[in-house]
C-alpha cells in the first residue's frame, strides 16, 4: 500500500477531487496547511505597521491506496491540479505498513 | 333694625375681603394664559422658564428635550458596549480578544458604582473651581425635575445618566493603549483612582456651573475655553494617558519581532460603524436639548467624520498603493474625536476643515511618528484621541463661530471674534496645558503607585498564552473541531452513566 500526500491549491480542490473519482478513487482527507516553496508571499500594512507574510494557504490531500493504482492517481492529480505557474504544489508518495478499517476491523488491502 | 342690618352686612363686606387678603397671600396667582404660554414657548424654543407663576411647566421636563437625551445617553452607551468593545476587540489577537471585552464590561460597572457613590456629585456639584460638593453623593436630590444650572428642560436624573456615560468611556478609551499587556486587577485599580484624580475634576473644570475652564457658562471661569462635547475632558484626558500608561508598562513580548495582526477586522468595522452611530449621541447630545445647538452639532458631526473617514485612505492609497478597511475606520474614529470639541461652535464649512485635518494628522502619527520613537501603542489611543483631541481643542478655537451657536455671546463676547486667530484659540491653548498637565502627571503617579503595590504586567507566562484564558477563564472562539475535556457537574457519574461514551466526546466536528 502508498500513501500519496499532495500539496495543491485550495482552488484545485474540485477538479483533483473529480479527476481522482474518475480513476477510481474515492476517498480522501483534507487539510488546510500553509506553506511555501518558489512563491513569494505578500505585504500586510495595518495602519503603519508592515507584515511579509511568507507562508500562503494550501490544502493538502491525503490517499492511501493499492500499488498498482498509485501511477494513475499521481497523473490525475497533477494534471487537474496545475496552472502553470509558480506554487502549483508537490506530490510525495510513501510506503504504508498497515491499514485498518475501523467499522469491520478488516486489514490490509481489504481496508482501502 | 335698618341699623343693625346695616352695621351687620358692612361687618360681612369687610371680614370677607379681609378673608379675601388672607386667602391671596396662602396661596399663589393661578397662572394667566399669557404665562402659560410663555412657558411653553420656553420649552419649545430651549430658553429660560420667563414666569414664576405655578404653571404646569414650572418644574416639569420638556418631553422632547428629555426623549432626545435619554436617546443620546442610550447611544453613547453603545458606543463603549459594544461599540468600543467590537472596534478594539477586533484589533487585538485571537488570544486576547476576551480581556478587551471583560475590561469594557468591568469599566462600565465600576465607573457607574463610583458614579452613584459621589463622581456625579464632584464632577458637577458646585463647588471650589475644580473639584465639586458632595451634596449630591449617591444622587441624593438628583430627581427627575430639569436642575436649571445644566438644562432648563431635560431631567436630572437623565442628564446625570448621560454624563455617566462619558464618564465610562473615557477609561475604556485609555486601555487600548496598554492591550494584551496589563492585568485586570490592575486595571480596575488603576482607573477607579484615575476618575478622582483625572476625570472629576477635569469635567468638573470644563462643564461643571462654577467650573474654571467653562468659558460658555461660567461667567467668573479663569480659563475662557470652550468644550462642547468632550476633547480635551475625554480625548486628551484618555489620550495622553495612555500614552504615559504605555510608556511605564512597556512594549509587549515579542513586540518587533513576531506578528501582531488585528485577529477580526470584520469585528473592528462594526465597531466602528456603532461608534459613528453612537457618536450623534455623544456630540448632538451634548446640546442637552433637542434644539437649533444640536442640530448643527448633529450636522458638522456627519461632515467632519465622512470627510476624515475618506481622506485617511485616500492618503494610505498614494503613500503606500492601497486604501485599506482599517484607514476607513481609523479615519472615521479620528474624525469623530476632533470635531468632539468643535461640533456645537463650529459650521459645516469649518467641519469639512476640521473632517481633512483629522484625515491627516493622526494618520502622519499612526504611520511615521509611532515608528520613529518606538513605544508600543498597541491600538493607537495615543496616536487618534491625543493628538486627535488636542489638536480638536485648539482647531475649535480657530474656527468657533457665532453664527453657529449664540450661546457664545453670553460670556465670550470679547474672545469669538469670527476670525482664525481670535482671543479664544490662545485661552484653548490654556485649557490644553492644564488638560495635559493634570493628564501626564496624574497618571504617572497612579501608574507606578499601583505598580508599586500591586504590579501592573502580567507574568510572561500568562501574556504568552493569552489574557482570556489566563485571567478570564475563557477563550473566544472555541473549535469543536478541536474541542476536548468534559464539562464538570454535580452530578457527573449519573449523567455519563446513561449516556453513550462517544456521544460524550462533543457534536460532530463542524465543516471546513
Amino acid at each position: 500500500m502508498k500513501k500519496i500526500e499532495a500539496i495543491v491549491k485550495p482552488f484545485k480542490l474540485e477538479e483533483v477531487k473529480d479527476a481522482l473519482s474518475g480513476v477510481g478513487i474515492e476517498g480522501m482527507t483534507v487539510s488546510e496547511v500553509k506553506g511555501f516553496g518558489r512563491q513569494k508571499g505578500h505585504t500586510e500594512i495595518y495602519r503603519g505597521s508592515e507584515y511579509t507574510v511568507d507562508f500562503l494557504p494550501k490544502l493538502k490531500l491525503e490517499i492511501v491506496l493499492a500499488d498498482e493504482d498509485v501511477d494513475a492517481a499521481v497523473q490525475a492529480i497533477i494534471k487537474a491540479a496545475k496552472t502553470g505557474k509558480i506554487g502549483d504544489g508537490k506530490v510525495f508518495v510513501s510506503s504504508i505498513d498497515e491499514a485498518v478499517r475501523i467499522r469491520t476491523e478488516e486489514k490490509g488491502e481489504h481496508a482501502i | 333694625m335698618k341699623n343693625i342690618i346695616l352695621t351687620l352686612g358692612l361687618i360681612a363686606v369687610i371680614g370677607s375681603s379681609a378673608l379675601t387678603t388672607l386667602a391671596a397671600d396662602a396661596a399663589p396667582p393661578k397662572p394667566s394664559l399669557e404665562d402659560r404660554i410663555t412657558d411653553l414657548e420656553a420649552y419649545v424654543t430651549n430658553g429660560a422658564r420667563q414666569t414664576n407663576s405655578a404653571t404646569a411647566l414650572a418644574t416639569s421636563p420638556g418631553p422632547g428635550h428629555n426623549a432626545w437625551q435619554m436617546t443620546s445617553t442610550a447611544l453613547v452607551l453603545f458606543m463603549t458596549l459594544p461599540g468600543l468593545a467590537l472596534f478594539y476587540g477586533g484589533l487585538v489577537r485571537r488570544k486576547n480578544v476576551l480581556s478587551v471585552l471583560a475590561q469594557c464590561l468591568g469599566i462600565t460597572g465600576l465607573v457607574t458604582i463610583l458614579w452613584w457613590v459621589c463622581g456625579y456629585s464632584i464632577a458637577f456639584h458646585s463647588g471650589k473651581s475644580w473639584f465639586g460638593g458632595l451634596q449630591w453623593s449617591f444622587l441624593s436630590g438628583v430627581d427627575s425635575t430639569p436642575n436649571t444650572d445644566y438644562s432648563g428642560w431635560v431631567s436630572h436624573n437623565v442628564f446625570s445618566m448621560y454624563q455617566l456615560m462619558f464618564a465610562i468611556i473615557t477609561p475604556a478609551l485609555i486601555v487600548g493603549a496598554i492591550a494584551e499587556r496589563m492585568k485586570f486587577s490592575a486595571i480596575l485599580v488603576f482607573v477607579t483612582l484615575w476618575m478622582f484624580v483625572v476625570y472629576f475634576p477635569l469635567a468638573h473644570m470644563i462643564w461643571g456651573v462654577d467650573g474654571m475652564m467653562n468659558g460658555v457658562f461660567n461667567a467668573a471661569a479663569k480659563i475662557k475655553a470652550i468644550d462642547f462635547a468632550g476633547g480635551t475632558v475625554v480625548h486628551m484626558s484618555s489620550g495622553w494617558s495612555a500614552l504615559i500608561l504605555c510608556l511605564i508598562l512597556g512594549k509587549r513580548l515579542g513586540f518587533g519581532k513576531e506578528p501582531m495582526p488585528p485577529h477580526n477586522l470584520v469585528l473592528c468595522m462594526v465597531g466602528t460603524g456603532m461608534l459613528w452611530v453612537g457618536w450623534y449621541g455623544f456630540n448632538a447630545g451634548s446640546a442637552v436639548a433637542a434644539d437649533v445647538v444640536a442640530a448643527n452639532a448633529f450636522t458638522t458631526t456627519t461632515l467632519a467624520t465622512a470627510v476624515a473617514s475618506f481622506a485617511w485612505p485616500m492618503a494610505e492609497w498614494i503613500l503606500k498603493g492601497k486604501p485599506s478597511v482599517l484607514g476607513f475606520c481609523s479615519g472615521a474614529v479620528a474624525g469623530l474625536v476632533v470635531i468632539t470639541p468643535a461640533c456645537g461652535f463650529v459650521t459645516a464649512g469649518g467641519a469639512v476643515i476640521i473632517g481633512i485635518a483629522a484625515g491627516l494628522v493622526p494618520f502622519f502619527f499612526c504611520f511615521k511618528v509611532k515608528g520613529w520613537f518606538g513605544y508600543d501603542d498597541a491600538l493607537d489611543t495615543f496616536g487618534v484621541h491625543a493628538v486627535g483631541g488636542t489638536m480638536g481643542a485648539f482647531l475649535t478655537g480657530m474656527l468657533a463661530r457665532n453664527v453657529a451657536n449664540p450661546n457664545l455671546a453670553t460670556n465670550l463676547k470679547d474672545y469669538v471674534k469670527d476670525t482664525a486667530f481670535q482671543p479664544l484659540v490662545f485661552e484653548q491653548l490654556k485649557a490644553i496645558a492644564l488638560t495635559l498637565v493634570l493628564a501626564v502627571v496624574g497618571t504617572t503617579v497612579i501608574a507606578f503607585a499601583v505598580k508599586a503595590v500591586m504590579g501592573l504586567r502580567p507574568t510572561e507566562e500568562v501574556e504568552s498564552n493569552g489574557l482570556d484564558v489566563s485571567e478570564h477563564g475563557e477563550e473566544g472562539y472555541h473549535s469543536d473541531a478541536y474541542s476536548s475535556g468534559r464539562p464538570s457537574f454535580a452530578n457527573a457519574s449519573a449523567i455519563t452513566e446513561t449516556v453513550h461514551p462517544s456521544a460524550s466526546a462533543g457534536r460532530r466536528p463542524a465543516t471546513v
